[in-house]
């Protein structure tokens, strides 16, 4: 290890590729306007005072769904580079190793950087209003959860112009991923940018954690939370216990690329199989991760539209439980090809499939919900009832996965690519649009213009269809998942045109979507009741959007779905004639992101191998948590007058919506 | 957040507050995590004790005295921060800043003496890049070590603040949570101790 | 509206499966010739049949209370009832997928065990020893002395033993029509049974990837009557060239080649090579 190694890599920027080029000047230009429209109204101070240091929840959440739709767009344009290379035989759109690198930079974007965040903003939006909290735990510290996940994701998404990017698949296996087979700042690009996200993610963990167990509205008991409260809880547990496994799988890996270390290489005695262990003892729980909180908006959104609370509310519960203890105990079903013996692999299929019970308990549950409902279908009701059949063509598929030796058969083929797309996009992707547009009014005081909303449902579905049935079926005739292009004659090419039409048009749907965002900014109803789909959780008992400080006067809860039965109860004016009393809050601090930026350019040194610069940044990191220890924040009050301003404003729009409705 | 100027005197001060509580809980949830840190940093030693591609093994390189000492070291430090918590609840400011100090230098001794035991190592030629087996003896011998050496500086900046301010519930606070810290790595010491250095003895 | 949606969708899905059904001739893991692939490929429909009872019940309810509970203008004065559960469904919808499971879970374990022995045991095995080297296929026939890349032949109703290892990074040996994959894996030796029915030529592959060259590593299978076997062994023993020291050494490099044979191959294992080039690397580091 040279410390003052300044070495240039031998391609820093780049080049060769036009696609790429084409990627600098719109980078370029997209900052240069980013820059400019800033500087022209004047929003410098805006952006800083208002956004980059704020530590409301609320704030936060908003840029975490940002930035994951962003990154969706990144994940799903590489998506599309794939399906168009593979539209055809022995097309050569991308060559091996760009293919390579986009399979890649895919996996680990949509998971990482897309789900991730997508599914913290909605947690970060909802959750403090569904236990009548007036912020998380630990304010600052969810603002620098938020920084930092940005910068591991900045972090890895430069790596595509400078430096390259990594080529590994997004499992990232030894010893392909070490230095011997694949040398350059790709993998460290990897390894750094999930560092450095990943340690936000524990963090985050531990606020919703701490956040949940001690900051519940009085008479809001555990088995009174909402649904997607429950399902945070109980992610945040696996967070605490899976990330860390992360944490140092990637760190020995780092060791073994930066500082010549052996823990996954052949040479000194390695052992390239424990990284894929380490990886799925992380790796599976982290499915659950994504998932449950999934199963959370799906249980809200069902409930709402139904009209009906959940059906078996402590199976849910229980079943949610029972899954994210399964999730640990599951993870050799990602190698039963790798020889662990037939005592192993039996042990760890039928562990597998015990997963299938609670999780069919939950399907069964949200089916009883809907019985003897009055069902109406909204987008978000419809991207809910989409997923039940979804997941379920992903959950059967999940059982035969289960059974190792026909998983021989399965294993890395597009049978496998098939089923995890079921479940994740199926589970995750369709909550992230449910829970978006379902929360949507209660962040920008406005509903999503539901005829566009429909259309882009519609079209993203049965694209998503046509796009991954048939990889069940090119599976099964031998299509082997990461091979960038395949020779005519083995009767999968009809298929894979049939894949990337479908591909094509969900990535058509998105935009409509986008676009409906554009249009309801503008055309969209506005809601002035803070509570425009008649929900039944506190987070649709204050306004649209909600007040910084969330509630005037703290709510009490009696019963599951609490703003419902206050509804049904007439409860309301009792709460109202409670006397107001000043509110504390946190105070905003610039502190999360000037850290970030510390640990963004230690990361990015360390890519390069430029060490010095590397402990530069970390020197930055351990600077500011001291200047942080040495400035205690003490919070402020939100004066009476002035809560009282803010609610006799939304009670007057409200009534005046009132009037025009009726 | 919660509003750190409410206080509840019946309790202990670092619990008087709601922001005390809060914080305490949060980070009994990172003492969590650093259990399946280290489980894991154990777990990989485990796996690769005996991967030495013909370099030293852990019989040819750990001496019973200098562990023994490293670990006396450390876990009377663990017992002086122990009384150094009592005489916070003793409301005695003094007795705290003593006993804390007396922690900081048993921790200032135990990472010396680790160090020269690590650099010892590296002369000889068994330094990270030796073997898997020493790989991940740095890896997870040195993760506490960090650990212990990070303590220091958050415990310095604890006392200095207490020092300046007396005990508050903030500052009685952060000392109670120092010391839980520094309680948990001593802990992770008395692992360290059984399965590198007394199994690397036997086996 | 929304009805007519999901019947044109639901009409949709069905039709992709009825042309997945009558598709084209089966190839792969549908298409079983040998014992091994054909043990896998009784579980699959096995399991196929199993959970077709759980999609057909969840898909029938689900369309049922659908249709049955919408939002219509003529119930919009219906307020459901409050629910909280029902233990005697809770218990029949968990009691259910536990028998599922367990008739899934027994023929799984059943035949795991049973992929671990050779399928024709009465029937003496053929060894041969693979190795996959990036990014090419490597096949030693120790009882015969040949040695082949990319492509091999076998006797047919004859278990073969292959073991495998790698050189470099990991890939995963699959012929889907003679039987499921095992990894091959840089110092670690595995074993797969596989066994081909009747003569016949299959498609090979590395299925896990393993960089740039990945796609294009792949090999024959093919299978003959005994004889022709035979005959093909004393063909490659007097025709092919003899492996030297330097051709080894030039397959060891990374990158694809053409199917190639040989009647001998050198000394020296190919396992070795691994250890020789971890050796190197130490001496490297000091």
């Amino acid at each position: 290890m040279d410390l003052f190694n300044f070495k240039k890599p031998e391609h820093f920027f780049v080049t060769g590729e036009p696609m790429i080029y084409m990627a600098d000047v719109l980078i370029v230009l997209t900052m240069l306007g980013i820059v400019f429209v800033l500087t022209y109204y004047k929003k410098w101070r805006w952006l800083w005072d208002e956004w980059l240091t704020t530590v409301d929840h609320k704030k936060i959440g908003i840029m975490y769904l940002i930035s994951a739709v962003l990154m969706l767009f990144r994940g799903g344009v590489d998506a599309v580079l794939m399906r168009t290379q593979l539209a055809l035989p022995n097309l050569k759109f991308l060559n091996a190793q760009h293919y390579n690198e986009i399979f890649t930079t895919h996996g680990t974007i949509m998971i990482i950087f897309m789900a991730m965040p997508f599914i913290f903003g909605l947690m970060n939006i909802a959750v403090p209003l569904q236990i009548g909290a007036r912020d998380v735990a630990f304010p600052a510290l969810n603002a620098l959860s938020f920084w930092l996940f940005a910068a591991g994701a900045l972090l890895f998404n430069i790596s595509f112009v400078i430096g390259g990017s990594p080529d590994a698949g997004w499992t990232s296996y030894t010893p392909l991923a070490g230095n011997e087979l694949d040398p350059g700042p790709g993998e460290n690009y990897y390894l750094l940018g999930l560092q450095i996200s990943g340690i936000g993610t524990l963090m985050s963990g531990i606020n919703f954690l701490v956040t949940i167990l001690k900051m519940r509205a009085p008479g809001m008991k555990l088995m009174k939370m909402p649904m997607f409260t429950w399902s945070t809880l109980i992610t945040s547990i696996i967070i605490i216990f899976a990330f860390p496994v992360l944490t140092v799988a990637l760190a020995l890996l780092t060791m073994d690329r930066l500082f010549g270390a052996h823990f996954f290489t052949i040479a000194g005695d390695g052992m390239p199989m424990l990284w894929a262990n380490l990886f799925w003892i992380w790796g599976h729980p982290e499915v659950y991760i994504v998932i449950l909180p999934a199963f959370g908006i799906f249980s809200e959104v069902i409930s709402t539209f139904a009209r009906k609370r959940l059906f078996g509310y402590s199976a849910m519960v229980y079943s949610m439980v029972a899954i994210s203890a399964l999730s640990f105990v599951v993870w050799v079903h990602h190698f039963f090809t790798m020889g662990s013996g037939p005592w192993i692999n039996s042990l760890f299929s039928i562990t597998t499939m015990l997963i299938s019970i609670p999780t069919g308990v939950k399907i069964f549950n949200w089916l009883f919900t809907l019985y003897k409902g009055r069902i109406r279908f909204t987008t978000p009701m419809l991207w809910t009832l989409a997923f039940i059949p979804t997941f379920l063509v992903g959950g059967i598929t999940g059982v035969m996965l289960a059974s190792a030796p026909a998983d021989y058969q399965y294993h890395n083929s597009y049978f496998l690519i098939s089923h995890f797309h079921y479940t994740l996009i199926g589970g995750t992707v369709f909550a992230c649009f449910a829970g978006l547009i379902y929360w949507w009014p209660k962040m920008f005081g406005f509903k999503l213009n539901e005829r566009l909303g429909k259309w882009s449902f519609w079209i993203f579905i049965i694209g998503f269809n046509l796009c991954f049935i048939p990889m069940y079926l090119i599976g099964l005739k031998g299509m082997p998942r990461r091979i960038y292009t395949y020779p005519a004659g083995l009767g999968w090419g009809t298929w894979n045109m049939i894949e990337t039409i479908g591909a094509y048009l969900m990535g058509i749907g998105f935009a409509i979507f986008v676009y409906c965002i554009i249009y309801s900014i503008r055309h969209g109803e506005r809601d002035t009741t803070g509570d425009p789909w008649d929900g039944r959780t506190l987070e649709w008992s204050t306004s649209s959007p909600a007040p910084e400080y969330n509630f005037a006067r703290i709510p009490q809860v009696n019963e599951i779905d609490a703003f419902w039965y206050r509804k049904r109860n007439k409860a309301m004016k009792v709460e109202e004639s409670k006397p107001l009393k000043p509110i504390h809050m946190p105070n905003k601090t610039g502190l999360p992101v000037i850290l970030s930026i510390f640990m963004f350019i230690a990361g990015f040194g360390f890519v390069f191998e430029w060490h010095l610069i590397g402990i530069i940044g970390l020197l930055g990191v351990l600077g500011c948590l001291a200047w942080r220890s040495l400035h205690e924040d003490k919070g402020f009050y939100i004066p009476v007058d002035i809560i009282q301003q803010t609610e006799a404003k939304w009670k007057k729009v409200s009534a005046r919506g009132k009037s025009i409705t009726s | 957040m919660a509003n750190p100027s409410q206080v509840d005197t019946s309790k202990p001060l670092e619990y008087q507050s709601e922001d005390g509580k809060l914080k305490i809980l949060g980070i009994w949830a990172f003492l969590g995590a650093e259990i399946v840190l280290f489980a894991t940093l154990f777990a990989t030693y485990l796996s690769l004790h005996g991967q030495t591609a013909g370099g030293p093994t852990s019989q040819d390189l750990f001496e019973v005295k200098e562990f023994m000492i490293e670990t006396i070291l450390l876990l009377t430090s663990s017992f002086t921060c122990g009384l150094a918590v009592m005489e916070m609840r003793k409301g005695s400011k003094k007795g705290y800043l003593c006993w804390m100090l007396v922690t900081l230098l048993l921790g200032l001794g135990f990472l010396v003496m680790e160090i020269n035991e690590f650099a010892t190592y590296v002369s000889e030629g068994a330094g990270l890049s030796r073997s898997a087996f020493l790989s991940a003896f740095f890896a997870l011998v040195g993760t506490h070590g960090a650990h212990v050496t990070l303590g220091i500086g958050w415990v310095l900046l604890v006392l200095y603040q207490v020092y300046k301010q007396g005990f508050t519930p903030v500052t009685a606070r952060k000392a109670f949570i120092t010391g839980l810290y520094w309680h948990f790595l001593d802990v992770v010491w008395i692992f360290i101790f059984t399965a590198v250095y007394l199994l690397g003895m036997v086996s | 509206m929304a009805r007519g949606h999901l019947k044109k969708v639901l009409s949709l899905v069905g039709l992709i499966f009825l042309l997945a059904g009558c598709s084209q001739v089966k190839t792969g893991v549908l298409n079983p010739q040998g014992p091994v692939a054909q043990k896998q490929y009784d579980l699959i429909i096995w399991s196929v049949a199993l959970m077709s009872i759980i999609f057909v019940a969840v898909v029938g309810i689900f369309v049922f209370v659908l249709v049955k509970y919408r939002e219509r203008p003529d119930n919009l004065d219906y307020e459901p009832p409050e629910q909280e559960g029902s233990r005697w469904l809770e218990i029949i919808w968990t009691v259910i997928p536990v028998i599922i499971v367990i008739a899934l879970a027994i023929p799984t374990t059943k035949t795991t065990f049973e992929l671990e022995r050779s399928p024709s045991p009465e029937q003496k095995p053929m060894k041969i020893e693979v190795t996959s080297v990036d990014w090419k296929w490597i096949f030693r026939y120790p009882e015969q002395g040949i040695e082949t890349v990319n492509y091999i032949k076998i006797p047919a109703n004859v278990p073969i033993d292959f073991e495998l290892n790698a050189v470099g990074a990991m890939n995963s040996f699959w012929v889907p029509e003679l039987g499921g994959q095992e990894y091959t894996m840089p110092g670690m030796t595995m074993h797969l049974w596989l066994e081909a029915d009747k003569p016949g030529t299959y498609l090979g592959r590395s299925s896990n990837f393993s960089g740039k060259g990945f796609t294009h590593m792949t090999f024959r299978v093919i299978s003959q009557e005994k004889e022709d076997f035979n005959k093909w062994i004393s063909h490659v023993k007097k025709t092919a060239p003899e492996q030297t020291e330097s051709d080894y050494l030039k397959l060891m490099k990374p990158g694809n080649v053409p199917e190639m044979t040989y009647s001998s191959y050198p000394a020296v294992f190919i396992k070795e090579y691994e250890k020789q080039q971890g050796g190197e690397k130490h001496h490297h580091h000091h």
